[in-house]
């Protein structure tokens, strides 16, 4: 190779890099067997602190649910595992079928018409969600308001994604205002409202009427919901949602130290083709047998170009296949089960923490698996106090994000939290 | 290649024809023939003024995208709404039931200027 090359050695194809970082000294320790190698990174993983170590009641965006073993028995299959972009219907009737049967289940879950091939995260679908609404008024309504309770991460894609759109984005600089009087913000400029339920506080939101008072001002209604949240309450398709957006990392993701995470996105058929993101179609082959194709593309930029809606296709394919899987494992009667073991287990330690000195619950609004607690100290000594004394991971600092919430908790409780953690955490909080 | 007799033609490929004071407009049978079975068509709405050369729409077909821009400037007064649930009317009768937008012209001598049958004929064969 060198010699058809013309150059004499290896070190000669260097030669354009300066002298004196050509081959720069690096001071490693001396090299160790793959054996001894191990034992390095197990030491070092060994300090990692993990949700399985402990009991945990951090939520606020990302939630530990119970993972079946179904999910990876199927998903670590390597028809799955290994392909990418993989949608010539020729050959990926599987991989494409999986996509065709997440988006039924996603739009059965919010009750829409049609759900893409998934983003991200909820924060990107949720930023998608509001390029859709301008696009579907044709660019000519330029406001979005939005509800303080919108996941604040959310809130910050949203910005950081359509900059340069000259979007005015509104709403939330009030970190306290309740939807009714949100609404009044929403005029003939704004193209979508964006609210969140069960919003970041854990609180479900009443959409009754929303949509009509939205819709009486032309824009369209941007429900963030929790996927889990959706076994046991109304749709917000049922609200007369025009988008459904959210974070299906609940859905038989797991946290997986913070990612990769699963963005769910479903519309009306009206909105269809100002939708972002990949869309698979049933369809039949010319020996009339059922098929399944990518559809709609035409509104995609390998196509439109800069003028199609967005510039994603990429869709988190493995990921909605976890969640296609869990979704289909636990049926609709096990999706209410787990919704309800939240609610009931969330409502149980409310009860509970209520009852300490010192600590009052926040809000009267109904709650599903999150619930805020005002503390007597700062969060985080409370939290530091919770893990080093009882290996409990605590909630969420709240005043990280809202002023009117300074030693403000936000504690979150699923079906993995057994009655004696939770015991275990207000008798630690009691004492504490 | 069917032509309109009376209409005159876009280099963009859409034709136009005089109804009074109004202008209808939609695009020519070679087009509805390279973009083949049209399956979407997104117009604009009434009351929106537009300036030649502006996108006023999309057609769709199960090959490409393309927009649709305006052969000359002008206010739509109507669109044809039935386009929505029939595109495949653009294929059939891209100069008769597949008609796109009517508009009031802003400069009706624009009509003038742009290509009669023969022209726009002897400009696809140039195209290639």
């Amino acid at each position: 190779m060198l010699a058809a090359v013309g150059v004499r050695s290896i070190e000669a194809l260097f030669e354009d890099v300066p002298a004196r970082v050509r081959f720069p000294d690096l001071d490693l320790p001396p090299a160790l067997s793959e054996m001894e190698a191990r034992w390095e990174l197990e030491e070092l993983a060994g300090a990692n602190l993990t949700t399985a170590d402990g009991p945990c009641f951090l939520g606020a965006g990302a939630y530990r649910h119970f993972v079946p073993a179904v999910v990876d028995a199927f998903l670590r299959r390597g028809e799955f595992y290994t392909a990418y972009t993989p949608y010539q219907p020729e050959i990926s009737q599987g991989t494409l079928q999986a996509i065709f049967e997440y988006q039924t289940m996603i739009c059965a879950l919010t009750g829409m018409e049609v759900s893409n091939a998934s983003h991200y995260d909820g924060a990107t679908a949720t930023a998608e969600a509001v390029i859709s609404a301008i696009n579907a008024h044709r660019l000519r309504r330029r406001k979005v308001v939005v509800s303080p309770f919108v996941h604040p991460e959310y809130r910050a894609v949203v910005r950081t994604y359509t900059q340069g759109m000259g979007l005015t984005i509104v709403g939330d600089e009030d970190s306290e205002v309740e939807l009714p009087d949100l609404v009044s913000q929403v005029d003939a400029e704004t193209a979508c409202l964006i609210a969140q339920t069960p919003n970041f506080l854990g609180q479900i939101e009443d959409l009754a009427g929303l949509a009509d008072a939205v819709h009486a001002r032309g824009a369209l209604l941007v429900v963030v919901a929790d996927p889990i949240s959706l076994g046991l309450l109304k749709p917000p398709g049922a609200f007369g949602a025009d988008v459904v957006v959210g974070d299906g990392q609940g859905l038989g993701v797991g946290l997986n130290f913070g990612g990769p995470s699963l963005g769910f996105f479903a519309t009306r058929m009206e909105y269809v083709r100002r939708m972002a993101g990949r869309l698979v179609g049933q369809t039949a082959d010319v020996e009339g047998q059922r098929g399944f194709v990518l559809t709609l593309s035409t509104r995609e930029q390998h196509i439109r170009r800069e003028k199609a809606t967005s510039n994603i296709c990429t869709n988190e394919g493995l990921v909605a296949l976890a969640a296609a899987i869990y979704m289909a494992a636990l049926g609709r009667c096990g999706m209410r089960q787990v919704a309800e073991l939240c609610y009931h287990k969330a409502h149980y330690a409310q009860e509970r923490i209520a009852e300490i000195n010192g600590f009052s619950v926040v809000g009267d609004k109904p709650f599903f698996k999150e619930f805020v607690v005002r503390c007597p100290r700062p969060v985080k000594e409370i939290n530091d106090y919770l893990l080093e004394e009882e290996g409990i991971i605590g909630g969420y600092d709240l005043g990280r994000d809202y002023s009117h919430l300074k030693d403000h908790m936000l504690l979150c409780v699923t079906e993995m939290n057994p009655r004696e953690e939770i015991d275990l955490l207000v008798e630690a909080l009691r004492e504490e | 290649m069917k032509l309109h007799p009376e209409a005159r033609y876009a280099k963009t490929h859409e034709w136009v024809r005089k109804d009074g004071d109004e202008i209808v407009t939609g695009i020519t049978d070679h087009a509805q023939e390279s973009l083949s079975d049209i399956v979407y068509v997104e117009l604009p709405e009434v009351g929106d003024s537009l300036e030649r050369g502006d996108t006023f729409g999309v057609v769709e077909s199960v090959k490409a995208a393309s927009d649709l821009y305006m052969p000359m400037g002008g206010e739509i007064s109507a669109v044809n709404e039935t386009l929505e649930n029939s595109p495949e009317l653009v294929n059939q009768d891209p100069y008769g039931k597949g008609w796109m937008i009517r508009f009031r012209p802003s400069a009706p001598p624009e009509f003038d200027d742009m290509m009669d049958g023969a022209a726009y004929e002897a400009f696809v064969a140039e195209e290639g």
